[in-house]
């Protein structure tokens, strides 16, 4: 066994040149990739920005949609989607956290919690079409609300819903156990504790978490298609029971429409939701990182 | 209040030895489901003594300090019998609610946990969760919980900065300091100097000899240098038991026990 060394040295070295070859190839194959990628965006980019940006004009923001391209603008569908996300984020926030703060400080951890929370985590990956139907059947129909800002709100609300709860659950198990130690202590109740110290420094993930979830709400629009949310609209919604258009609406409207002037609308209505997308994506990587140093 | 009751029936007639126990424990049993974690407990800890709990590790001293303010109802699947009489009351019966307890008996942990807040808003935490909004009866005791702690005259320029830029050291007087805002009858430490170098080690255990003037303390030590050092009273836990409490100099120098002997003479553990 001592004369008889199994692996000789010489080999080896003599295999290295032929790793170093798979290892430059592997690499290659994953910059190829990358570079596709890039390569896709920046071309959609390229079309999208040389489109639309000729139609940014101030009437492109004052005017409503119209038949006639070059009097057609976003106003209704900006309007819209500003109304509709102030139904969606606080219905989200307020069942979002609650139900967090609920599974995670309140829930004993049974059987039953377990397969809520499953569901809860599956929910995130049902299709959007499918909250549409869900909002169709409830909001719009047993609820009586027609297809309304508050009908397409609560739609919106329900898809992102899972998404911020799972945020938050993680945002609230990431509170260290000592500080809450700390806090029942000195006498402070479950609800004094959640509130004086899990909240405060789970807030900044919660906020995150639910940015990026409201984010998703903007730019959906199959849930708005089956809800029966309208694409031509010429008039600001007034109240919460009126009809409206969305951002993602406008833009699918117009690209449908056989001239190319729409097109190039679509275009500048898609450069806008970009805009607002990436604005809060950034403001949710911002809260992230301003926090992040504790 | 409690305290003041005691002290007003305290006549100078009583004799000095006449015990009056903080915590009286009796046939206390605890199980982490199955696990049988703590034996028929049965200890009196006496008033403003410095009452030392030893023991190698797993042997059931957190879990035991942890029983006397009920931080222990934390932890789902425990179960308990027996009974732990503080100042003759049950702390188990129902109508002995565990806030007005933890705010009778105050607790220092392992790992110093100051709140992500300032050294101020971390000794005014307790006060506030207690209803008092009063700024002057707040600053007033910071100030002094911090000189309690032997902490103001280190931090009297920055109370208003973050309580992390603290040493280790610092940050454990803080939460002791954030204890005495209450002030409590009781402090219980739980291995409070194992996270700290021996200069604040050393700081915190003459802050011990100062506070057994005010406080009745029971400490979980894994250092017998200290508890011999800083205890009146000492209990050798193994395995869940009590296997000798008695005074720290009989523990020390005389133990009944033989296993007691083997375990401060360094034999295991
Ligand atoms: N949360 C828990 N769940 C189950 N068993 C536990 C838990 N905490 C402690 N134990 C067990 O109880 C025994 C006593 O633990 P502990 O009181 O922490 O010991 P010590 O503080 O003396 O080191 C150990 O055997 C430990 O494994
Ligand atoms: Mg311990």
């Amino acid at each position: 066994m001592e004369n008889t060394a199994r692996v000789k040295s010489e080999e080896m070295v003599g295999r290295i040149d032929g790793r170093l070859m798979k290892n430059k190839v592997i690499k290659g194959i994953f910059l190829a990739a990358t570079a596709f990628t890039t390569i896709i965006l920046m071309v959609l980019l390229y079309r999208i920005i040389s489109q639309g940006a000729p139609y940014l004009s101030w009437d492109f923001f004052q005017n409503f949609a119209s038949r006639r391209p070059e009097q057609a603008g976003i106003k209704a569908a900006v309007i819209g989607t500003i109304w509709m996300m102030s139904v969606v984020i606080p219905t989200a926030a307020i069942l979002g956290v609650g139900t967090a703060i609920y599974l995670e400080e309140y829930a004993k951890k049974s059987a039953l919690t377990r397969w809520i929370q499953m569901n809860i985590s599956n929910l995130a990956g049902v299709p959007s079409v499918v909250f549409g139907l869900l909002g169709l059947t409830i909001f719009v129909r047993v609820f009586g609300f027609g297809n309304t800002i508050i009908a397409a709100g609560f739609t919106m609300a329900l898809l992102v819903l899972p998404v911020v709860i799972v945020a938050s659950q993680e945002a609230i198990r990431a509170v260290p156990n000592e500080l809450k130690e700390a806090s029942f202590g000195l006498g402070a109740t479950k609800w004094q504790t959640i509130y004086r110290v899990v909240l405060p420094y789970a807030i900044p993930g919660i906020a995150t978490g639910s940015i990026l979830a409201f984010s998703r709400a903007i730019g959906e629009t199959a849930p708005l298609i089956v809800v029966g949310i309208p694409t031509f609209v010429a008039f600001l919604p007034s109240g919460y029971l009126d009809q409206f258009t969305a951002l993602p609406m406008q833009i699918y409207n117009w690209t449908s429409r056989p001239q190319v002037e729409f097109h190039n609308l679509a275009a500048a209505g898609i450069i806008i939701l970009l805009a607002v997308l990436i604005l809060m994506n950034s403001v949710a990587v911002w809260i992230r990182n301003r926090f992040q140093a504790r | 209040m409690a305290l003041t009751a005691v002290n007003s029936k305290k006549k100078p007639e009583m004799m000095e030895q006449e015990e009056r126990l903080v915590y009286n424990t009796k046939n206390l049993n605890l199980w982490y489901g199955d696990h049988h974690a703590l034996k028929n407990i049965n200890l009196g800890i006496k008033e403003k003594d410095v009452t030392a709990i030893i023991g190698p590790s797993g042997c059931g001293k957190s879990t035991y300090i942890k029983t006397l303010n009920r931080m222990i109802d934390l932890v789902p699947g425990v179960k308990t019998n027996g009974t732990i009489e503080y100042r003759e009351r049950d702390i188990f019966s129902k109508e002995f609610l565990v806030e007005e307890l933890r705010t009778r008996v105050g607790m220092v942990f392992q790992k110093p946990n100051p709140f992500p807040k300032s050294i101020y808003e971390n000794i005014a935490f307790g006060l506030k969760i207690h209803g008092i909004k009063n700024k002057q009866i707040i600053n007033e005791t910071v100030e002094k919980s911090l000189r309690g702690a032997a902490l103001w005259d280190e931090v009297k320029d920055r109370i208003h900065e973050p309580a992390y830029g603290l040493s280790g050291g610092q940050q454990q007087r803080l939460c002791i300091a954030r204890c005495l805002a209450l002030e409590p009858d009781v402090i219980l430490m739980d291995e409070p100097t194992s996270a700290l170098d021996p200069v604040s080690t050393l700081k915190v255990e003459e802050l011990i000899q100062e506070l057994k003037e005010r406080y009745s303390i029971i400490i979980v030590t894994h250092n017998m240098q200290q508890a011999a050092r800083i205890s009146d009273k000492t209990a050798f836990f193994l395995n869940g038991e009590v296997v000798e409490f008695d005074s720290t100099d009989t523990i020390f120098n005389s133990p009944a026990d033989s296993r007691t002997d083997d375990y401060i003479s360094g034999r295991f553990g």
